[in-house]
């Protein structure tokens, strides 16, 4: 098994260095070939080890694959380790990417940059192979800035338009903000445990537990919770988690695959993982999972607000990526760590599948993404229409499809859950139920029903696209209706991740639920529990409010005219990063370097004395000849002279002193 | 083969004669000759430097490749010719002599005045700068200290910028003010054992009062090497006047001479007054990293802010050295995050040598081009350039300390040990993972990124097989250094040890 392990992160690896240094030479079918052929294997080859590891209960795997620096007899590794949780994870991963992969082959048809796209894309999924696969924190975290990387990379696609390279620069940054945090639980946890390896840090958490570190002098903190919340400031930036969200919206400047494949399916669900993975620390403090918790319900609900007045497809898909974001977040502050890699899993699959459903919409309407542009598309692009239905009903929960089993298993769990602050995530995931039916059917029903808006040339060349989009899309739809069925049992009732999860036994909120299976779950939910309702009224008022009286919506919108506008706005979350924290940065920049070291180091102290200098110099600059060999004689000559003066006269003068 | 070589005289003194004999080619009409020569001894000199790596014995912390014979004697006081390299220094001699050969390949045509005079001088400082780092006596090492000056002054002040003479000055200021206090301490500390040997030194018995003394003459010479704030505004005048190759050599190798300067002679010499004024060079090694990494942000001037981002980049070196104290205890004896500290501080010289250089080229590249530094006068460079902007994304990421580079590793390190000897250090040195983000990505995105901004970056022809070759062997560095740091962790890790065992001693006479 080991090689195994090996290919599948060498073959996306491989093939994006040749995609990438030897693009030319390969040429265009050349690139999409190797890159296809990579992650294909990657991908097999990880359904391999989901059958060795969950279907055959093969044994754990955890082993160093290389040592990265010894400092003082301190190991930093680079190893994997394979458990279930991993191998889930990259079957996710893979499976996902092969898809965009096969999806890009027809979105990026005519770009100038199509080598560079694929030799980014498996780059990609090379490093997010060894976030998840990761056995320390080391390697978690360059995978994690990896990741972070090739999303700065893509969303910098298009490099010559400003509103891109705005994007990933804020999303870079961002990312970076999280990661300060990241960083200070990484050495927390050194310090601590004296060690960065999984396996060793989650033997000894016994001994740490107790432990206090003091930061600010009389207030002692919990190791645990100090190390715990420095993970999830990390976890936040990622998965962007209010207030780190506002660089997701904006990562939509990138081409519409990486939009499906690194800011919807894998890399924002690398802070759930991470959580999920910590799960032994994160047990260990009440404060850090309350922490967690409402961070993910304020996520979950208001982030959920914002798709309902997006006009742009894309951009309605990434609102509601933080949304479910925010709910594997309140799953994991409840300790319901299943449930969130649950949902992580069929949010893949349903999310990217809807990325990739408005993609296709977008190849359609020639690079239109505005929705107030386009309406009864269903008749035009039936595959797409059908497949985006699908994830829509995945997305909302409809009983048997994906979404559904994950979703209520979290709702029901943080009914469970006795952390602080759970009434709160209660009433956030149950309200969210209903705004997310809304804000997909809305956008649903403003793309395929209604009235044709787009203007008579793109009417006419419309039609549905290629088969290298809808075989992608028909591929992830099938998950998108099944996984959820397949896996409820197991996954969230059952023992499916082992040892990889540990909850501890007062937070064992999915273990207080009933025993549900596939259809004793959705009998529990038809037609009377409240999620059900809620979603279901969601898509009614969608439809009546958007199909049958389009006059409503506006008029809300001018009557509640400060409501829209703090909307539209994001809460103005932007204005604080780009009106407040970027101005004062440069303005004490530019104090500091003017009034710092121009002024007082400069002008007051530097100068003062080259000034006399420089008189002198120019005194002295008449018996200068201009010759290397002058110079180099002169100081040499005088250096000679200072020394013996120093070191004849020593003496002297010490017994002249003495 | 090596074992009876007088290795570190060859690599000290093969460019030296190099530099002669290329300066002899005589005026520009011989410009090829002294190219073609110059490259020659500084790949010879590359190549006299690797055994120094493949022969060293990393299982022992002491001096190797020793040479020690009489050199003279002044009334009581010997003078030695005494060289040999630690685990520390034997890095930063193949740094020296292999960012001498990229320099010579980067002013290859570049240079059309005075080619061989340019050749020369940096052959010349390559030999000097390696005799510092191996030099064991004191006055020797004042020799090579002081000399090395001489090339870096006419490289400023001959090829350098429309305000060469302010920043020349500025320069001689600074760093000779400084080295004199050093040479006072010597002469003091000669004294008292009767000759300069440095190891002799390290073992000589020192008052508080006179440990004290010594450090401020030493920290005097050193910190302006560094630099240190607040004696680093020299630096980004000299950067903007040098030529491309003078910041190279002086980001790569002339700040780390300061900073070895911490490492060989004021750590162990004077311990106890090192462990006194740690708080002071904590607090200048924290204020370099967040003041300097703020003002890096402002600068319009490319060059500037690469020099500022250095001075920031350097804090992380000084922050490594002197949390020794804080991480210490007396109790348990655990050198483990002191010598990871210091471990780091070393890597990170080393890869800040890789680093800033290749920023200083990639800088070079473009003035060669449109003779401005200015980030106003680009824009959409990636456009033309493409080649050369996947080379700029690298070096800049490199330099924002991305993981995967060899900027991530030293400041990993030492945030580590920074966090075990105060969270609040680390708190205030891992800030520069978003401030160094900040300012190195804004600089790309506005000059790489956008449209095409005006007509001569619509002009720019991508690099040429030169600039690619040097490039891409800065690219190879940085990305190995990255991904595999150990080699460069084996060699040194058993000197530092050593270091740190020493510098725990206290050298007061009881």
């Amino acid at each position: 098994m080991p090689n195994v392990y090996l290919w599948i992160v060498l073959a996306p690896l491989i093939a994006a260095i040749i995609a990438g240094l030897f693009g030319k030479f390969i040429g265009r079918s050349g690139a999409h070939w190797v890159t296809i052929i990579g992650v294909g294997i990657s991908c097999l080859l990880s359904m391999v080890v989901f059958k060795h590891h969950v279907l055959d209960g093969g044994e754990i795997y955890n082993a160093t694959v290389y040592t990265w620096l010894e400092t003082e007899r301190i190991k930093f590794e680079v190893g994997f380790l394979i458990d279930n949780l991993t191998a889930m994870m990259m079957v996710v991963v893979t499976f996902v990417s092969w898809m965009v992969h096969i999806y890009t082959v027809g979105y990026m048809r005519d770009d100038p940059g199509y080598q560079r796209f694929f030799s980014y894309i498996s780059l990609f999924t090379f490093s997010m192979l060894m976030l998840v696969m990761s056995n320390n924190f080391m390697q978690l975290f360059f995978g994690w800035e990896a990741v972070g990387l090739v999303s700065y990379l893509l969303i910098g696609f298009w490099f010559k338009k400003d509103t891109a390279t705005f994007a990933n620069l804020k999303a870079f940054l961002i990312n970076r903000v999280g990661d300060f945090g990241f960083i200070l639980g990484i050495a927390a946890v050194l310090m601590y445990f004296g060690s960065l390896d999984y396996d060793t840090v989650f033997k000894s958490v016994d001994k740490v537990a107790g432990q206090e570190i003091t930061v600010i002098d009389g207030m002692p903190w919990s190791v645990m919770t100090f190390i715990c919340i420095c993970l999830f400031i990390g976890a936040m930036g990622k998965s962007a988690q209010v207030p780190l969200h506002v660089w997701l919206p904006d990562s939509m400047e990138g081409p519409t695959p990486i939009s499906a494949l690194i800011h919807a399916a894998t890399m924002v669900t690398a802070g759930i993982f991470m959580v999920a993975r910590m799960s032994p620390l994160y047990e260990l403090s009440e404060t850090a999972l309350s922490f967690v918790m409402i961070i993910g319900a304020t996520t979950a609900l208001f982030m959920g607000f914002l798709g309902l007045v997006q006009n742009d497809i894309k951009r309605v898909v990434a609102y509601s990526t933080l949304s479910q974001l925010g709910y594997m977040t309140v799953a994991l502050g409840a300790s319901a760590y299943a449930a969130g890699i649950f949902h992580l899993m069929t949010h893949a699959f349903f999310k990217a599948l809807l990325f990739l459903g408005a993609g296709s919409v977008i190849i359609a309407m020639h690079h239109e993404q505005d929705m107030r542009k386009m309406g009864g598309l269903r008749k035009y692009m039936p595959i797409t229409w059908i497949t985006s239905l699908i994830g829509s009903l995945a997305l909302i929960g409809t009983p048997f499809f994906a979404g559904f089993y994950s979703k209520d298993s979290i709702i029901l769990a943080v009914q469970q859950s006795q952390t602080w602050g759970h009434q709160y995530a209660y009433y956030a995931v149950l309200l969210g139920v209903f705004f997310t039916a809304l804000y997909s059917f809305r956008m649903y029903f403003m793309v395929f029903h209604g009235k044709e808006r787009m203007d008579e040339h793109t009417r006419e060349h419309l039609h549905e696209t290629p088969w290298v989009v809808t075989v992608p899309l028909i591929a992830l739809a099938i998950p998108s209706i099944f996984i959820g069925a397949m896996f409820v049992e197991s996954m969230v009732f059952g023992n499916f991740f082992g040892d990889a999860i540990y909850v501890a036994p007062a937070h064992d909120v999915l273990g207080q639920l009933p025993k549900y299976d596939w259809l004793s779950m959705v009998a529990h939910a038809v037609p009377l529990s409240m999620p059900f309702i809620l979603a279901l009224s969601g898509v009614v008022v969608a439809w009546f409010l958007w199909m049958k009286r389009p006059d409503i919506p506006a008029k809300i919108e001018t009557k509640f005219k400060w409501l829209h506008t703090l909307l539209i706005e994001k809460y103005y979350a932007d204005h604080l990063y780009i009106k407040i924290i970027a101005p004062l940065s440069r303005w004490i920049g530019d104090k500091l370097w003017q009034w710092g070291d121009v002024k007082i180091i400069d002008g007051a102290i530097v100068n003062g004395s080259a000034k006399s200098v420089g008189f002198i110099a120019s005194k002295i600059r008449n018996i200068q000849t201009g010759y290397l060999y002058t110079y180099a004689f002169a100081m040499i000559v005088g250096l000679v002279v200072l020394i013996a003066v120093f070191v004849y006269g020593w003496d002297k003068i010490i017994s002249t002193l003495g | 083969m090596f074992e009876s070589w007088p290795l570190l005289s060859l690599v000290i003194w093969t460019p030296i004669v190099g530099g002669m004999l290329v300066l002899a080619t005589g005026g520009d009409k011989n410009a090829t000759e002294a190219r073609v020569l110059a490259l020659v001894f500084s790949i010879i000199t590359f190549a006299l430097s690797i055994p120094l790596y493949t022969e060293f014995n990393s299982a022992s912390g002491s001096m190797q490749f020793i040479e020690h014979h009489e050199w003279m004697s002044l009334g009581s006081l010997r003078f030695y010719y005494h060289l040999g390299v630690d685990g520390i220094a034997m890095p930063l001699i193949l740094l020296t002599t292999f960012m001498t050969v990229i320099i010579v390949i980067a002013g290859w045509e570049v240079i059309k005045f005075k080619a061989a005079q340019y050749m020369a001088a940096f052959l010349i400082m390559s030999g000097l700068m390696v005799g510092v780092f191996s030099a064991l006596d004191g006055a020797l090492f004042y020799v090579f200290w002081e000399a090395m000056l001489i090339p870096m002054f006419l490289v400023i002040g001959v090829w350098g910028g429309p305000r060469r003479v302010y920043a020349t000055i500025k320069f001689f200021l600074y760093t000779f003010l400084g080295s004199v206090f050093m040479l006072v301490a010597f002469i003091y500390m000669a004294n008292k054992t009767g000759s300069f040997e440095i190891l002799e030194l390290h073992s000589l018995p020192l008052t508080k009062t006179e440990q004290m003394f010594i450090f401020i003459a030493f920290l005097l010479a050193f910190s302006v090497k560094v630099p240190m704030w607040p004696v680093h505004t020299w630096l980004p005048d000299a950067h903007v006047e040098a030529p491309t190759g003078g910041s190279v050599v002086l980001a790569a190798i002339m700040l780390k001479l300061g900073a070895y300067g911490f490492l060989r002679f004021s750590l162990p010499i004077t311990p106890d007054a090192s462990q006194e004024l740690a708080w002071l060079m904590i607090t200048l090694s924290l204020i370099a990293v967040v003041y300097i990494g703020f003002v890096a942000l402002v600068q319009q001037d490319m060059k500037k802010l690469i020099a500022y981002s250095s001075i920031s980049h350097m804090g992380f070196v000084t922050l490594g050295f002197f949390i020794v104290w804080s991480i210490y205890s007396p109790v348990t004896h655990d050198v483990k995050m002191i010598v990871t500290g210091i471990n780091g501080a070393v890597v990170q010289m080393i890869s800040h040598g890789f680093i800033s250089a290749a920023m200083f080229l990639v800088v070079g590249v473009m003035y060669d081009r449109i003779h401005s530094r200015q980030i106003a006068d680009y824009g959409g460079v990636a456009n033309t350039m493409p080649t050369f902007a996947a080379f700029a994304v690298l070096f800049a990421m490199a330099n924002a300390g991305l993981p995967g580079t060899s900027g991530f590793v030293g400041e990993f390190l030492v945030i580590l040990a920074a966090f075990k000897a105060n969270p609040w250090f680390a708190f205030l040195a891992a800030s520069t993972l978003i401030i160094g983000a900040a300012y190195t990505l804004w600089m790309v995105k506005r000059v790489f990124f956008g449209q095409v901004a005006n007509e001569k970056v619509q002009g720019l022809t991508d690099i040429n097989a030169r600039e690619f070759f040097f490039l891409s062997v800065l690219a190879v560095m940085v990305l190995f250094f990255g991904l595999y740091p150990a080699p460069l962790l084996e060699v040194m890790d058993e000197s530092v040890t050593n270091l740190v065992r020493h510098i725990l001693q206290s050298k007061i006479p009881q």
